[in-house]
């Protein structure tokens, strides 16, 4: 990923900005821009989420692409946050502790590194709540 | 609109192609349908061609009109169009020759479907599958293709409670059938425990759920049902034609264990034909990943939500069930050359109607089906065919 692609994006790649619709009240994360039931009378802001959600499904990858190799096994789960939307995270706990329904709240990480000499992606991962 | 018919097959054998490049499986591929439909070349129209990702796998994009040239094409300056929609580039591609004949545009035309896979290391091309997800919010993140299916299967599992057995099912009677297909990458048999000793992938899918990646091409040549006795004498009438699409990615389905797109298709498809699943003989299924044929097999309607598993383990899918899935070996025995997919998915069906599917033969088989899947379901392609 390009720096300029992935600078564009640090808002809400690192703070957990996503938006909301305040026509009718539904929140984005991953944000958009336009609201697909309101359409062009919703009216889209930036909103910071809460950092807190459930487990709603989740795996965890054995066999990694090259940027996350060094990673060893991780957990990939898809995760509702409070305020509604879903999105894709990795959360940083023993895999074997993973599990549906478990509260993870958001935490800053490094997620990935383009090859040794390329740029840093950090980005928000999740942790289980204790 | 005009009726449509199938009126020529052909397609590459399957696997690793080392030794011959991306033109050279398409030329052969066209060669073989235009042999099959005995046409000779001046009489095509047009060409669509579903390939997801020359650009990523051969460094080649501007696939259509390559493949033009290259089918001896270039002089008659023919319109030549690449389709893609990911691992459903080759269903689109079909859907978008059939309604170039039925809107009366065209008459000869020809779908294809290519992808050349081996010609990067495995890594790159893992790589450009996840271009089938959400790159920014999925893959940036960790996401594979495996994990996301993995993520559909253990949602799937918790809800449904399908055992681990079930699901190696799908793959032990997908090889089983493979083995009987000429065309096929991996035409061995297995068993559940060649399933469940495989390596871990992304829990709790293993290497054995996975389909493999591949080499290969397919087309077939489409025309006017009342001109098709004029090529063949088994003309394979078209008789629906159905596409859907969904979010990109799999966090903002409504469902993450049913694909909406699917149903939608299914249901779209079945209407169009005025059937209901209990008139189709036997379907090609998209299964990516086992997960992937235990959700088409419920979101198509051959089985209640939740029970594929069981109708699966109970055999009703395998060839002499009630509804056989995936006789070609799908994606899995038979490889999944992704553009190519969609086109060998209509050459099977094909096959199974004429009544040359050989030792997968099923008994008289009168209707077909399709069922093409981009991505973790964002398109899908759904098409029925039947004798005349």
């Amino acid at each position: 990923m390009t720096v300029a692609r992935f600078w564009r994006k640090i808002p809400q790649r690192y703070n957990l900005i996503g938006t909301k619709c305040e026509t009718c009240g539904r929140h984005f994360f991953p944000p958009r821009t336009f609201c697909p039931d309101c359409r062009r009378e919703g009216k889209i802001v930036d909103h910071k989420f809460s950092g807190k959600g459930t487990i709603v499904t989740y795996t965890v990858i054995q066999t990694a692409p090259d940027q996350f190799a060094s990673h060893g096994p991780y957990v990939l789960a898809i995760i509702k946050l409070d305020e509604g939307p879903q999105m894709t995270t990795q959360i940083i706990c023993d895999p074997k502790e993973a599990k549906i329904g478990m509260k993870v709240k958001s935490v800053f990480r490094r997620i990935a590194t383009d090859g040794e000499s390329g740029i840093i992606h950090y980005g928000t991962k999740f942790v289980p709540v204790e | 609109m005009r009726d449509v018919a199938v009126i020529g097959i052909g397609c590459t054998k399957f696997g690793e192609h080392w030794n011959r490049s991306f033109r050279d499986i398409f030329v052969e591929a066209g060669a073989l349908a235009l042999e099959d439909a005995q046409l000779s070349g001046e009489k095509i129209d047009a060409m669509y061609v579903g390939n997801m990702s020359a650009g990523r796998f051969v460094e080649q994009e501007h696939i259509g009109a390559l493949i033009a040239d290259y089918a001896g094409m270039a002089t008659r300056h023919i319109p030549s169009t690449r389709v893609e929609a990911a691992c459903a580039s080759g269903g689109l591609a079909f859907r978008q020759a059939v309604i170039a004949v039925a809107s009366g545009m065209e008459d000869i035309v020809v779908a294809a479907g290519v992808e050349k896979m081996t010609d990067v290391e495995p890594g790159a091309s893992t790589d450009a599958l996840t271009g089938a997800a959400d790159r920014e919010w999925e893959g940036f993140v960790g996401a594979t293709f495996p994990g996301l299916y993995a993520m559909i299967a253990q949602d799937y599992m918790h809800k449904y409670h399908m055992t681990r057995e079930q699901l190696a099912q799908v793959a032990v009677k997908n090889h089983y059938n493979g083995a009987r297909n000429p065309i096929a990458q991996f035409p061995q048999e297995i068993t559940i425990d060649t399933v469940l000793k495989s390596a871990m992938v992304a829990e709790p899918l293993r290497l054995f759920d996975c389909s493999p990646i591949t080499d290969g091409a397919a087309a077939v040549i489409v025309a006017p049902l009342d001109r098709a006795r004029e090529f063949t004498d088994t003309p394979i009438k078209v008789l629906a034609t159905a596409q859907a699409s969904d979010t990109i990615a799999l966090h903002d389905r409504r469902d993450i264990s049913t694909m909406d797109a699917t149903v939608a298709a299914g249901q779209r498809a079945f209407k169009m034909a005025k059937l209901t699943h209990k008139d189709i003989n036997m379907v090609e299924v998209h299964d990516c990943f086992s997960i992937a044929e235990i959700c088409a097999i419920e979101d198509l309607g051959f089985c209640k939500k939740g029970t594929a598993g069981k109708f699966t383990a109970d055999g009703e899918t395998a060839l002499g069930g009630s509804i056989p899935v995936n006789t070609s070996g799908g994606l899995k025995s038979c490889g999944h050359p992704v553009g190519a997919t969609g086109i060998k998915q209509v050459y099977e069906i094909v096959q199974q109607l004429r009544g040359t599917a050989g030792k997968r033969q099923v008994d008289n088989a009168k209707i077909g089906m399709t069922q093409n899947v981009g991505g973790t379901g964002a398109t899908v392609a759904v098409h029925i065919l039947g004798r005349v």
